[in-house]
């Protein structure tokens, strides 16, 4: 099955990473994703204020472009699937909205076309328990705090992701991996989001508090699927580090670099400048069984 | 040529201040026929009534109209005036000219225009109406009680007790309910073993009652006075008759499980009886758990039972009751705690729900009365209570308050307290909501003399933290987020129906509301009656409550059916349909147009037939009928058209 993939902004800009290693193991996966031509920005904030449409109006034009393809569309990011996912329900059951929007983009889209977010067709096309069959690298030992964060859950009547007091799907992934689950308080708490830009130190509490939490859980990575929460943990531990001696730095991953690597996909799934808090010493320990016993040195 | 007298109800301003009633009057005194006109303020008052009944005896009125409010309201009343002054019930009809004319309307004139309408078609149809005289039918003084939990059982004695036969059925073993595992009762702490196990046993050992326990109502035929319902006997496995209850069987079983009564608390065995004061005293077969039944090998119960009571090749019996009444009494289900994921209910092992916590207080629970938590059997000494868990809650719950659960959360906690001096017990509540006699003195007697902290707020989350659980909640008095690192978490689940309260309503034909508890047949005035005859409620089965109410409302269910059974005959209204027997082709349509199964087919005679008892008169199968053939009384083809002729005039 071939998906329409929205890649969305971040992916070309800050987050190569997460980028390259989706497209590795959906390979590997053998889930076809085809970029869309010409997608737009999904405008990153689904508005609140429900007369204004101006803030949805690019994706709707993303979801009429996916529709004419004939394609499910597929996003990795937090944010372009929260997005689109709820623009699409907007132009299912608000008849006054899906006119206004089909007008100004000059489609005749409903609706009825389907979002999905990578996860989502892990789950659906290869399931979790046949995804432990595709590993090569189990990331056996490795304990791994899957991090939400507010917008791939909610609002749950929208999105139908997973039980926003009580998910799974990371933690189905994770443990598809080969590596442990842990749970931790602050799974689904707000990284701080957009204050990271006017009001840091308040981000940083947020995101302080979310690693701690994972740490106290006995954590020794953090995946997300959003760049911005992957910023904010990430650029946050310098400062906290800082402000507290007895910080014990947390690296922070896509979940597609922990599934690339645990595919064989990618032998270092990561691009050292993107990170602040290097994943090297955690990670480094999984690599490709090789057949050649020179390539072994340690 | 009828002499129909008229009569105009003002009620008060209701009508009046809409309609016209005086010209309503004037119009309706020129009708051929109608001998007399008159208005007053209140028809239904006593003066009102005697107008009717002198305006019968001196005028030799052979047929009245009542303009008024809706039959439904005060139909009743002025038939039974009507009667008093010798003229037949049957032959007063009522004008609703309030609920469907002065209530809806806002101008006068056309609202006066239809009032002169309606109350002419009436005109027409008293017209046509004849003298009917009430069917009487046998009753059957014998009465049939669902359900054996405190109310259930209530019911049953106080039938008994009347001197009429009860038939009680309970699907489980034993009897006793939910009040079985309760340890003290609120708001005096008694224990509720030592008021339910004497009920219990006088139940067990009542000459007039039938108790068939691990049984099923699974159908029901019949009407008021003239019940049969098939009752399915679940297999025990166990002969209870040979069985002298020395429980050898229940010692020796090498399968353990965990306990149903204790709510997982504590282990049962496979065969086991649920608790040591259970009635009757005898075990049964956990079917599902049973070593026997999954392998074919072990039978260590039929080895050891000395009376050879054992019979694995039990299959389930049905048997067949007759009776006059029944009285639903089916109780209540736990809300489904996975809805609310936050809480972690069944993820961690010291989150449990209201009712396990009592099994740990109970003094025959699995820890014997001590507070020990599920997952390491340490004492908590930090336990917080949650309040409203699937209450109160439109999102993700049911709207609706349960009711007991400010009261067992607050009992709870003093019990705790009262176990555990060293112990601090956090209650999060919305609000608290202690109505009842000794109610509130209780929940303060808590505050001030077992310490216990109330908290005003939600709690957001519950999440393990070391070997402890950590609460998130807030306290909206203060304004502040509130952390507790507990040891326990107790959460006050919501009373909801019955998984399948809802088959049984279908399967007795009585209404359920939005969430399925059995609807009476008025919330203030008939609170023990569902809408079909015969067929009454009580207990948490109808709505959520306490047990001195689930009681008070079983001792009203029994007095309305002492009160069916209390004279020879019942009456049955006569408006119902009749067959015309020359005209029925026998094509069926009656039988699918009634919803009360009161139409058939005789097989030798292939005619329509009806049976008189279950007709309600609503006449859906004299509008099917292709051929004229059925005819509801009163409301006969010719008295219809001539009705909407009626409505059609001009003024």
């Amino acid at each position: 099955m071939v998906y329409a993939y929205y890649p969305g902004c971040t992916l070309h800009q800050q987050a190569a990473g997460f980028r390259d290693s989706t497209a590795k193991s959906a390979q590997a996966l053998g889930i076809e994703l085809a970029e869309m031509p010409n997608w737009q920005c999904c405008g990153a904030v689904y508005p609140l204020a429900r007369d204004n449409l101006f803030g949805v109006v690019s994706a709707a034009r993303n979801l009429a472009a996916a529709h004419d393809l004939g394609q499910a569309m597929v996003t990795i990011c937090s944010a372009c699937y929260h997005v689109h996912k709820r623009t699409n329900r907007l132009m299912a059951t608000d008849q006054d909205a899906r006119a206004k929007l089909d007008a100004y983009v000059e489609t005749e889209y409903d609706g009825s076309g389907e979002v999905l977010h990578l996860l989502e067709v892990i789950r659906r096309d290869i399931g979790f328990d046949a995804l432990r069959e595709r590993v090569k690298v189990p990331l056996e030992g490795l304990k791994v705090a899957g991090y939400y964060g507010c917008l791939l859950l909610r609002p749950q009547e929208e999105l139908e992701f997973d039980d926003p007091e009580a998910p799974r799907i990371l933690e189905d992934l994770i443990e598809g991996l080969g590596a442990e689950a842990v749970t931790f308080s602050h799974r689904a708490e707000c990284c701080g989001q957009y204050l990271s830009l006017s009001n840091p130190a308040a981000a940083h509490r947020c995101s302080g508090a979310i690693l701690r939490s994972a740490r106290r859980a006995g954590a020794e990575v953090v995946v997300t699927s959003c760049p911005l929460c992957f910023f904010n943990l990430d650029e946050a531990q310098a400062e906290l580090a800082r402000e507290d001696p007895e910080f014990q730095p947390l690296p922070v991953l896509y979940f597609t670099q922990l599934l690339a690597l645990a595919l064989g996909a990618w032998e270092q799934p990561w691009l050292p400048a993107e990170h602040q808090v290097d994943p090297g010493p955690v990670l480094s320990r999984f690599k490709l069984p090789v057949a050649e016993p020179a390539g072994s040195e340690e | 040529m009828s002499r129909i007298g008229v009569f105009v109800c003002h009620c008060g301003l209701n009508i009046a201040g809409t309609v016209d009633v005086e010209r309503v009057t004037a119009a309706l005194a020129t009708e051929p026929g109608v001998v007399w006109a008159e208005d007053y303020k209140y028809m239904c008052s006593e003066p009102g009534q005697q107008m009717i009944a002198q305006a019968i005896e001196e005028r030799k009125l052979d047929g009245v109209v009542v303009a008024a409010c809706s039959p439904n309201m005060h139909e009743t009343t002025f038939r039974i005036a009507c009667a008093g002054a010798g003229l037949n019930g049957y032959m007063c009809e009522i004008a609703n000219i309030r609920e469907q004319c002065s209530w809806v309307h806002a101008d006068r004139e056309a609202a006066t225009r239809k009032a002169v309408a309606i109350t002419r078609s009436m005109v027409e149809k008293v017209r046509g109406d004849e003298a009917l005289v009430p069917i009487k039918f046998a009753v059957n003084k014998r009465a049939l009680v669902i359900g054996a939990g405190i109310s259930g059982m209530q019911t049953a004695l106080e039938i008994a007790d009347g001197g009429h036969e009860v038939v009680l059925v309970e699907r489980e073993p034993h009897i006793g309910g939910h009040m079985a595992q309760l340890s003290e009762t609120f708001p005096t702490l008694d224990c509720s073993s030592c008021i339910l196990t004497p009920k219990t046993a006088e139940v067990g050992r009542h000459p007039r009652i039938k108790l068939l326990t691990h049984s099923e109502v699974v159908e029901v035929s019949g009407y008021v006075g003239s019940f049969k319902a098939r009752i399915r006997r679940n297999p025990t496995y166990v002969d209870w008759g040979a069985c002298t209850g020395c429980m050898e069987c229940m010692n020796k079983c090498p399968k353990r499980v965990p306990s149903k009564f204790d709510c997982g608390m504590g282990e049962s065995k496979a065969i086991s009886v649920a608790f040591p004061q259970a009635v009757p005293y005898r075990p049964q077969i956990d079917r599902d758990s049973c070593i026997y039944f999954a392998t074919g090998r072990c039978k260590v119960c039929e080895r050891v039972c000395p009376t050879s009571a054992i019979r694995f090749e039990q299959e389930p019996e049905y048997v067949e009751e007759e009776v006059g009444a029944i009285v639903l009494a089916t109780g209540y289900d736990l809300f489904n705690k996975a809805l609310v994921g936050e809480y972690g209910y069944g993820q961690y092992p010291d989150v449990i729900d209201g009712l396990q916590f009592e099994r740990l207080l109970s003094a025959s629970g699995p820890t014997a009365g001590a507070i020990l938590r599920p997952s390491d059997g340490k004492v908590p000494k930090q336990i917080v209570f949650i309040q409203c868990v699937g209450s109160r809650d439109e999102e993700k719950g049911m709207p609706y308050c349960s009711k007991i659960c400010c009261m067992y959360s607050g009992k709870h906690a003093r019990l705790y307290r009262h176990k555990v001096h060293d112990g601090q017990a956090y209650l999060f509540y919305m609000d608290i909501r202690a109505g009842g006699k000794g109610y509130e003195e209780f929940i303060q007697q808590g505050v001030e003399e077992d310490g216990l902290v109330y908290l005003r707020g939600r709690v957001a989350r519950v999440f393990p933290e070391g070997d402890g659980l950590m609460v998130w909640g807030e306290d909206t008095l203060s304004g502040r987020k509130v952390e507790i690192l507990a040891d326990m978490v107790v959460l006050a689940t919501a009373m909801v129906p019955r998984h399948d309260a809802r088959e049984l309503a279908q399967r007795l034909k009585v209404g359920t509301d939005a969430y399925g508890f059995f609807s009476e047949a008025h919330p203030k005035l008939r609170p023990v009656e569902s809408l079909t005859r015969g067929i009454y409620m009580t207990g948490a089965a109808q709505a959520p409550k306490d047990i001195p109410e689930a009681v008070a409302q079983a001792g009203s269910a029994a007095s309305k059916v002492l009160a069916l059974f209390s004279g020879r005959e019942l009456e049955h209204p006569p408006i119902i349909v009749e067959l015309i027997p020359d005209l029925c082709s026998g094509c069926g349509l009656c039988v699918e147009a009634c919803t009360y199964d009161a139409r058939s087919i005789d097989p030798v005679s292939r005619l329509a037939v009806v049976n008189d008892i279950l007709c309600q008169g609503c006449g859906a199968c004299a509008a099917a009928c292709p051929n004229g053939a059925t005819v509801l009384r009163n409301a006969s083809r010719e008295q219809i058209l001539n009705m909407v002729e009626a409505l059609m005039q001009d003024e």
